[in-house]
């Protein structure tokens, strides 16, 4: 080494390079994460094989893998959006990794961004191995691609939106144990692989205007059903991604 | 080069709810030093840098680091500066080496990171992820990851807290290079040792305002001075000694038998002792000559313990 190694030349690298590198090592720490492989890719993809190939639930007329992919497809998001996210970020912020970024060249929204595009590369993988298999069981999706996509898009932001909420304000044992049991409610109740119209008529509506049974139903009247834009849904999604985004913002603490 | 302070700190006040952690601070750090911030627990150190970096808004007062606002500039700032927490900052899923390697891609001309993991003994980490390395190595991660992006200023707060003897000595090496690379360091610690060892300048804090600052050597000179110790038949006549020595020197009998001179102690004192002894038939048994160290000066102005 020189006589002086440490001689000072600051500088932050281009954005671009550090929101690739923050991408990078966000979805890196993600698939290395056990219990998040778990909640992201085995459970919805063990439900899809299960409840396909064993007819446990009426899931009404036709094929129960044409009704069981759109439900596993928002559960998918949920779990990565929503469940992992939360989990994740909430350590993150209890173990001060926010808090040693915040020093970094990295400005916090690029930091943000590139929580998001970590989401979305993990829901890409989640979204072809899920449709790899719902093929193999014989399904048979139908609709306008465009929809599928506006309906996942809504559908993240709404899950985000909710699940950095929950990081930003609680513990980060509350966050893991209420994002798992939230996961799991949402799991049963939201439309996923129980048709709604199993609830009673009053629960029903209930349930319908939370994110996961605005998405699943959304994916399926366009999959399943062939609609056209479900607007209704998207509304509901929409909605959702205003209010838990704005609270995120609102009330993050980043320590 | 630039001879403007790095820091510059004028009538800090930062609250938290009804406890004021930091109470009407000032404090100026020229460029190119290393300055120790030192005093016990919840004396508002961490609190004081934290400000520094841009984490808390302060109540009152104004805080220029690089000649920018941390909160207002903090873009403009942050590539400039490394930061070393107290604990944590790492992924706990991430490898030393992983982590390392991504704060040097966040700047622009970052140092070799295997040549850093080298100097400061991270490579034995391997593949182990965070949350299972020792303690020490995740100081020396956290250390390392404060400096590879070659800022002009570097906070480190307790940098060897939890360290062996040997890794400490390894960080104080580095922080030595820091500066002869043009480096400004602020520490802060609990160590007089450290402080002694490493600092131009030191900053002893204590309720949330500075009681001292100063070089180590001119800070443990100042205030009581030093003294002279021996033993000889009790009952010598100190005033006709006293005669003998500068007019500001203190002679007293501690206990019979048992003499102590304080003032300014130096070789001609000494010999103006020794002569006096001579003279009247006396052996100074034990003479000894006992210097302030900055932990005294602590106690004393503090009166705590340095250590938690």
């Amino acid at each position: 080494m020189s006589t002086a190694p440490y001689t000072p030349m600051p500088g932050a690298a281009p954005l671009g390079r550090m929101i690739a590198a923050q991408t990078a090592l966000e979805t890196k720490m993600l698939l290395r994460n056990g219990e998040q492989l778990l909640l992201t890719v085995i459970i919805p993809a063990l439900l899809l094989v299960l409840f396909s190939a064993v007819d446990i639930i009426d899931t009404g007329r036709g094929k129960s893998v044409d009704f069981l992919a759109p439900g596993v497809l928002a559960l998918a998001v949920m779990s990565t959006a929503f469940t992992g996210q939360a989990i994740a970020t909430g350590f993150e912020r209890r173990y001060g990794v926010l808090k040693r970024l915040a020093t970094s060249p990295l400005p916090r929204w690029a930091l943000m961004t590139a929580k998001t595009l970590s989401v979305l590369v993990t829901e890409v993988l989640q979204v072809l191995l899920l449709t790899v298999i719902a093929l193999g069981l014989g399904w048979s999706p139908q609709g306008d691609p465009l929809s599928v996509l506006l309906l996942l898009l809504l559908g993240t932001a709404a899950f985000s939106g909710l699940g950095l909420l929950m990081a930003g304000t609680l513990r980060a044992e509350a966050t893991l144990a209420a994002a798992n049991l939230v996961f799991l409610l949402l799991l049963v109740g939201g439309g996923v692989i129980v048709p709604l119209d199993k609830f009673p008529d009053g629960v029903q509506s209930v349930l319908g205007l939370l994110p996961i049974s605005a998405l699943s139903d959304g994916l399926r009247d366009v999959l399943q059903h062939g609609a056209s834009m479900p607007w209704g849904n998207l509304g509901v999604l929409a909605g959702w991604a205003v209010l838990g985004l704005g609270a995120a913002a609102k009330f993050f603490r980043w320590e | 080069m630039s001879h403007e302070p790095v820091v510059q700190v004028t009538g800090l006040v930062k609250r938290y709810g009804s406890k004021t952690a930091v109470d009407g601070l000032d404090l100026t750090v020229a460029p190119r030093t290393v300055t120790a911030v030192l005093g016990p627990n919840g004396a508002g150190k961490t609190t004081t840098v934290e400000t520094c970096e841009g984490y808390r808004k302060p109540d009152a007062g104004t805080v220029r680091v690089l000649g920018l606002d941390p909160i207002a500039d903090a873009a403009k700032l942050r590539p400039r500066i490394g930061v070393m927490l107290q604990s944590g900052g790492v992924y706990s899923g991430a490898r030393a080496d992983e982590m390392l390697r991504h704060m040097a891609k966040l700047h622009a001309h970052p140092l070799d990171v295997d040549v850093l993991i080298e100097r400061l003994g991270l490579g034995s980490c391997g593949r182990t992820t965070y949350r299972r390395l020792s303690g020490g190595q995740q100081q020396r991660l956290a250390l390392a990851m404060a400096v590879v992006g070659r800022p002009e200023l570097v906070f480190l707060d307790e940098p060897t807290a939890g360290l062996d003897p040997h890794a400490r000595r390894s960080t104080w090496d580095l922080v030595r290079e820091l500066r002869e690379s043009g480096v400004s360091v602020i520490l802060t610690t609990h160590f007089m040792d450290e402080a002694e060892q490493l600092a131009d300048d030191v900053v002893i804090v204590d309720a949330g305002r500075i009681i001292a600052q100063g070089a180590p050597a001119e800070l443990s000179r100042g205030g009581a001075e030093n003294t002279l110790r021996f033993t000889g038949r009790p009952g010598l006549d100190l005033a006709s000694l006293l005669k003998a020595l500068p007019t500001d020197t203190l002679a007293e009998e501690l206990v019979p038998g048992t003499y102590r001179i304080s003032g300014k102690i130096d070789p001609h004192l000494l010999a103006t002792v020794t002569s006096w002894c001579a003279q009247h038939g006396v052996m100074p048994d034990g003479i000894s000559v006992e210097r302030r160290t900055l932990e005294d000066v602590f106690l004393e102005l503090t009166g705590k313990d340095l250590r938690p």
